[in-house]
């Protein structure tokens, strides 16, 4: 498994031909949210085309603060304070993009993105495709997703699935401060549109951070080996996922956790094998069941690896429902108890 | 009562007599008999390219076409307008100013013909291709303005939309932004009355042209069927982007003569008044007047006009119905810039199904048949 868990950088990954920058001189460790900033401040060091734009990312260091001093850093001239309009928030990237720039687009909440949702679908997605190769759009939007904060509606939601399905898109969600900050950096790098969510949850967290691209991101890591059930998911649940499988193992059952990391493409090689050797799988993610990632991924791994499959792939996620009030919110959020009782079902334990 | 709206700038009558005005005038100093007779001919042959593309849609050679018959001013008085190094980002009728612009007239007609999204590389002509979400490339324009700012180059994105687009979210917002920035932009309107069936009051109770000064953008209000006001109101607009002056709003009004597509059907909901109305300003026939008062027009130059156009024309059909269908596979091709795994193997599965009845091209044959 070590094999997988560091497998070497593929030279013809998107971005990673692009100039290398000169690294941070040093290990730091930083919360997630400062990771994400040095990532943006790393990458508008080594290439004078990145430019930020979006609601009160300037002065204000955005509502996160995931920006910070970039303005004065940088002047207002690439850190765009913009008007309150998220389809030209998008809109404008895409102009900018058309003329060589890689903007960088900040989402101020998860629910704020569908005002911006027909530019990202429609225009964002399509114009490689559309002007076959002739026009890239190499924009990164930055999303802050998912729920835990006991915040008002619109400020929880968990919309991957809604880009997930969108052809043209890459779709990103860290879950730590090194991933963070090293994907930040890839994804501005790369040529094409990446949607980047942010578990704004876990932002304070502190982790170690190396100043080092690391794994191309449309990897996926196994951030904790195992050997009975294959434990899937990504962005603030690779935490609570970690817990679950610790206290499983009291109990004797060996988890293996996957970080997806990339949402779209899915790692497919690096979650079949995991399969083929656990024989079952828990998806779990905070966005609603219905036309989910869960589902989606459980329909491939059991179209490809049926039968090594000891059981019916099960799901643990947030219920088919709008995004509960606060108070209601740890009832639809998966927690430690409801992933472990997802991983009794795959074990055939009740 | 406060007069909200600027009056309609006319420099070229109906009759043909050319009208004096002190502050349009000296942006179409060099519009010389010469000049004129070239557009002029532009008009002629965007006319019968477009005739031509919808005989072409009539006879199953197109699967859609959106003409642009009666606003030949509009579109040619404005792209011949601009420098090479501005940056267009049109509807989906503009085809006129693609023909200004250079397009191949096969690549015009290849994204009707169904055989791509886009018919043109945008960066060779620096024109965006068709965009048919209403409205959203009038943003698109805006942000490669802001990068032209932040490139520190006089280069200007013009942006075309009809009326009904003014509507739309995205119009307003491109207009906040160009504001708020001073973003070098110029939002050309034709206003041809009709958003396929709804008529122009439907979008807005006032001049549209009223709507940009509310945006802190200076709006000018322009017959659109007189290609010389046309040239003069998008040069100034051009010349106040190019100097740090910031956008511009253009209202060219004019009238949509045809059908909204090849698909539309406008006897149903147009008076046929309206149309014999409008007919009397057509802009090609009243450059005619013009040129033939300044002896322009001689039995040569028709001649030589009508040849240009039937040539233009055939071009364009042999163009149409020589082009290849695209092959198969290349429906999985430029989804990405970069490799896709997910997709890589959606393309092999499928490769492998077409081989499984033959060659893929034997397959391909097959589904052109089918």
């Amino acid at each position: 498994m070590t094999t997988l868990m560091t497998p070497a950088i593929v030279s013809t990954v998107p971005g990673l031909n692009a100039p290398q920058p000169t690294p941070l001189s040093e290990t730091k460790t930083l919360t997630m949210g400062k990771a994400i900033n040095e990532g943006l401040r790393q990458a508008m060091l080594d290439d004078p085309k990145v430019v930020l734009l979006g609601e009160d990312i300037g002065a204000l260091g955005g509502v996160f603060r995931v920006t910070s001093d970039l303005l004065a850093q940088f002047g207002a001239r690439r850190v765009i304070d913009t008007p309150l309009a998220e389809s030209a928030i998008i809109g404008t990237a895409v102009g900018l993009a058309y003329r060589g720039y890689r903007p960088v687009c900040e989402i101020q909440f998860d629910g704020f993105i569908f005002p911006g949702f027909d530019q990202i679908v429609s225009q964002v997605a399509k114009f490689h495709y559309r002007t076959q190769g002739a026009v890239r759009m190499p924009i990164t939007i930055r999303v802050p997703f998912g729920g835990g904060i006991g915040a008002a509606e619109h400020h929880s939601e968990s919309p991957e699935a809604y880009f997930t399905h969108t052809s043209g898109l890459r779709v990103i969600a860290v879950s730590n401060a090194q991933d963070a900050y090293s994907l930040i950096r890839q994804a501005i790098a790369s040529d094409d549109p990446v949607l980047y969510f942010e578990p704004k949850r876990r932002y304070h967290v502190k982790g170690e951070v190396v100043p080092e691209l690391g794994l191309p991101m449309e990897r996926a890591v196994i951030v904790r080996p195992g050997t009975d059930v294959t434990l899937l998911t990504y962005g603030a649940l690779v935490a609570t996922a970690r817990d679950a499988a610790l206290a499983a193992a009291d109990e004797g059952v060996s988890i293996e956790v996957i970080d997806l990391r990339s949402l779209s493409p899915v790692d497919y090689a690096v979650v079949e094998a995991s399969v083929r050797k656990t024989g079952r799988l828990v998806v779990t993610h905070e966005a609603a069941q219905s036309g989910g990632l869960g589902g989606e991924i459980i329909a491939t791994i059991t179209e490809r690896c049926f039968s090594f499959l000891e059981s019916a792939p099960v799901r643990v996620t947030g219920f088919d429902v709008p995004y509960p009030p606060a108070k209601l919110e740890s009832h639809h959020l998966p927690d430690l108890d409801r992933i472990l009782d997802g991983v009794d079902r795959v074990m055939g334990r009740r | 009562m406060i007069d909200f709206s600027p009056q309609l700038v006319q420099l070229l009558a109906i009759d043909g007599e050319r009208k004096p005005r002190g502050d349009f005038d000296p942006w179409v100093e060099d519009l010389d008999g010469t000049a004129l007779l070239a557009l002029y001919r532009d008009m002629v042959v965007v006319r019968r390219i477009d005739t031509e593309a919808t005989a072409l849609q009539r006879q199953g050679e197109l699967g859609l076409w959106p003409p642009l018959l009666g606003q030949e001013a509009a579109q040619v008085g404005s792209a011949r307008a601009l420098r090479h190094d501005d940056f267009i980002f049109p509807s989906y009728r503009e085809n006129a100013v693609a023909y200004c612009r250079g397009v191949n007239l096969t690549d015009i007609v290849k994204v009707w013909r169904g055989n791509a999204q886009s018919g043109w590389d945008p960066y060779a002509v620096n024109m965006a291709t068709p965009a048919i979400i209403i409205g959203a490339q009038t943003l698109h324009a805006t942000g490669w303005a802001l990068g032209a700012q932040r490139d520190d180059v006089d280069s200007v994105a013009i942006t075309y939309f009809g009326d009904g687009a003014t509507s739309q979210g995205d119009v307003n917002e491109a207009m906040v932004f160009a504001a708020s920035f001073q973003a070098p932009v110029v939002f050309f309107c034709q206003n041809n009355q009709w958003a396929i069936s709804e008529p122009v009051g439907v979008q807005a109770h006032r001049n549209i042209a009223d709507r940009a000064p509310g945006f802190g953008i200076p709006s000018l209000r322009i017959d659109g069927n007189d290609v010389i006001a046309v040239m003069a109101a998008t040069r100034m607009a051009l010349d106040r982007a190019r100097t740090g002056g910031g956008p511009t709003f253009i209202e060219a009004v004019t009238y949509r003569m045809g059908p909204h597509t090849t698909a539309d059907d406008p006897t149903r909901y147009r008076d046929p008044a309206e149309l014999a109305e409008w007919k009397t300003r057509d802009p090609v026939l009243r450059l005619h007047r013009l040129l033939n008062s300044l002896g322009q027009i001689t039995p040569e130059v028709e001649a030589a006009t009508a040849a240009l156009a039937d040539a233009a024309a055939a071009e364009l059909r042999a163009g149409c119905i020589g082009m290849p269908d695209p092959e198969p596979l290349s429906v999985f091709d430029h989804v990405y810039a970069t490799p896709n795994a997910t997709l890589e193997r959606q393309r092999a599965d499928y490769a492998g199904y077409l081989r499984s009845f033959g060659t893929e091209h034997d397959s391909a044959e097959q589904n052109r048949k089918a």
